[in-house]
């Protein structure tokens, strides 16, 4: 049973990581409840691993508290690391060993009975849809198949909290997909997870609330919805120009909608309707190569937030 | 209260006091081994043998005997003792500088380890038994090897397996430490920079006494400590001077594993 909603499993109050004169991570307050799936979303540097290898209890906090399962951080990580699962960002699976024995050894850093690492490591082979490879090495696997035997690695140890650092950079579309699948169902089985991502697609696949961070502070809060609505207006019209052109097409388009951004590719136009706005541009007289209307996404909350792309 | 708390043992740091798990390191080995990694056992069990083979054949015939501090021994049961040190020096050597940095560097073992309930102490103790149990074997084989071809000068050679296991503990730290700071591959063309010279001058191949006004530098190597003990237990010409070359061993492993536990805290827990 989980304990009540009002206890959070993950509690953080002014939380400060310096590394010498660098700060990753400024001073951050997070609440995140059992059952939850909460997102750390922003560009590389913002602070994001950092923070979760503070959570992670693999790195001590400079200053701040950060209490993990009612647990104080920095003298109980021993516990704390008992009870949870971590997928780093880079698989660190052990190449010396076979699938099946990476699960087995892994649950013996835990204690837990060989007989038992051996009935859990075939079940979370299933679960990950690895059965067929348990005997094989790891480095024929593809990426997205040693990040699903991370993911079962993980779990080996049934952990209550999940963290995820960027769980699918670098995988192709499809792997993303069985790996998004695979997370909903532990998410739904009531696992609390963490992860840390700059797709937006992802954390509005995932999250149900997420805060953005940029440069070690948190800019903005909320769910996926929340955020869009607050921060961004329903619709964005994209408009694409000949290379190199945009800054003289921007003048032709200036005023429709409610904000603009001019990027290197293409200009964006925030309106509560695209179609409208695309009528305006061309009674203007303004001809793009291309439009596209769509609905707000994070990526533009993120433009609005921090006046920058998120994937340079 | 558990025995390693007891007072004297408060200069070990609270890393590897309260390392509770190390044994999941050599489980982990085990289970390595269990997939192929054994073959480095039998490939150092024929290490001793060639070595061993060539003093009793070559260079036994044409030395003749060996004046150690007063007493005239055959040379082959000079050098025998001092080259079973070496093998434990260099089976624990090789483990804890190349295959350590494998893990730590390439794998990210030790990333994945500490993630767990594993501590940093768990980690370098458990390493450092691994490596020392490389040692270990390499150096029954020896003894063995030493016994049947009769170069063994007393029962108390048998005694030299725990002194050689300690060696392998000191060196398996010490090596283990100085990984921590390889930052490439290229650094390790100062392992056997280290190595060589330490094999050939630490009283291996001849008497202390025939380095004259340079013995000092002699005894400052590690090695020459294992030498002097082995020798003395193997003709069983026992002296205090050996519980004292044993404490040198001591203080190395503590400091090398206390070192250790050290650096990978800094290095991978920052």
């Amino acid at each position: 049973m989980n304990p009540p909603a009002s206890t959070p499993l993950i509690e953080a109050r002014q939380l400060v990581k310096r590394f010498g004169d660098f700060t990753a991570v400024g001073g951050i307050n997070i609440e995140v409840r059992p059952g939850e799936s909460f997102g750390f979303l922003g560009p590389n540097g913002a602070g994001k691993s950092s923070t979760m290898r503070m959570i992670g209890c693999v790195s001590p906090p400079t200053s701040g508290d950060l209490n993990i399962f009612g647990l104080d951080a920095t003298r109980h990580g021993k516990q704390i690391r008992g009870r949870m699962g971590v997928v780093p960002q880079l698989d660190q699976l052990d190449e010396q060993l076979t699938v099946q024995d990476n699960l087995i050894v892994y649950g013996r850093y835990f204690d837990i009975p060989r007989a038992e690492c051996k009935r859990r490591a075939q079940e979370l082979l299933e679960f990950v849809q690895l059965t067929d490879r348990a005997d094989s090495k790891i480095e024929p696997l593809s990426g997205g198949m040693k990040r699903r035997v991370s993911i079962a690695r993980s779990l080996i140890n049934e952990p209550d909290l999940l963290l995820l650092d960027e769980p699918t950079t670098g995988l192709d579309p499809q792997a993303r997909h069985v790996l998004w699948d695979r997370l909903y169902r532990l998410k739904q089985q009531g696992v609390t997870l963490v992860l840390t991502t700059h797709y937006m697609d992802e954390a509005e696949q995932l999250c149900d609330r997420l805060v953005v961070m940029d440069g070690g502070r948190i800019v903005a809060e909320g769910s996926p919805n929340e955020l869009i609505r607050e921060h961004s207006p329903r619709e964005v019209l994209e408009l694409r120009y000949p290379a190199g052109t945009n800054e003289e097409h921007a003048f032709e388009v200036e005023g429709i909608g409610h904000r603009q951004e001019a990027l290197p590719d293409r200009i964006l136009i925030y309106a509560d309707d695209g179609e409208v706005a695309l009528k305006e541009v061309h009674a203007r007289g303004s001809i793009p190569e291309s439009v596209l209307v769509r609905r707000s996404s994070l990526e533009d909350v993120f433009l609005k937030l921090t006046g920058r792309s998120l994937v340079d | 209260m558990s025995l390693i708390d007891v007072a004297p043992l408060r200069i070990v740091p609270p890393q590897i006091r309260h390392a509770r798990r190390p044994q999941r390191m050599l489980e982990r080995q085990w289970m390595v081994n269990r997939a192929g990694g054994w073959i480095i056992f039998v490939t150092g069990f024929f290490e001793p043998l060639f070595y061993l083979l060539s003093i009793r054949v070559g260079f036994g015939a044409l030395v003749g005997d060996v004046d150690d501090g007063g007493t005239l021994i055959p040379y082959a049961e000079f050098v025998a003792p001092a080259l079973m040190a070496a093998s434990a020096m260099n089976g624990a050597v090789y483990e804890s500088t190349m295959n350590i940095f494998f893990k730590m560097k390439h794998e990210k073992l030790y990333d994945a380890v500490l993630a767990t309930p594993m501590t940093s102490g768990d980690v370098a103790l458990g390493e450092i038994l691994n490596a020392t149990l490389r040692g270990a074997v390499y150096s029954a084989a020896f003894l063995v090897t030493m016994g049947a071809l009769d170069m063994t000068g007393s029962w108390w050679s048998i005694l030299m397996l725990p002194v050689a296991v300690l060696i392998a503990f000191s060196f398996s730290a010490i090596g283990m430490a100085a990984t921590t700071f390889m930052r490439s591959w290229a650094d390790f063309e100062y392992v056997p920079a280290v190595m060589l010279p330490m094999f050939l001058f630490s009283a291996t191949f001849y008497p202390l006494s025939s380095y004259g006004d340079w013995a000092w530098i002699v005894q400052l190597s590690p090695l020459y400590h294992g030498v002097a003990t082995m020798r003395g237990l193997n003709t069983g010409d026992l002296s205090w001077a050996m519980l004292a070359h044993v404490g040198v061993l001591a203080a190395l492993a503590v400091g090398g594993l206390t070192f250790t536990a050290r650096r990978i805290e800094r290095l991978l827990l920052p």
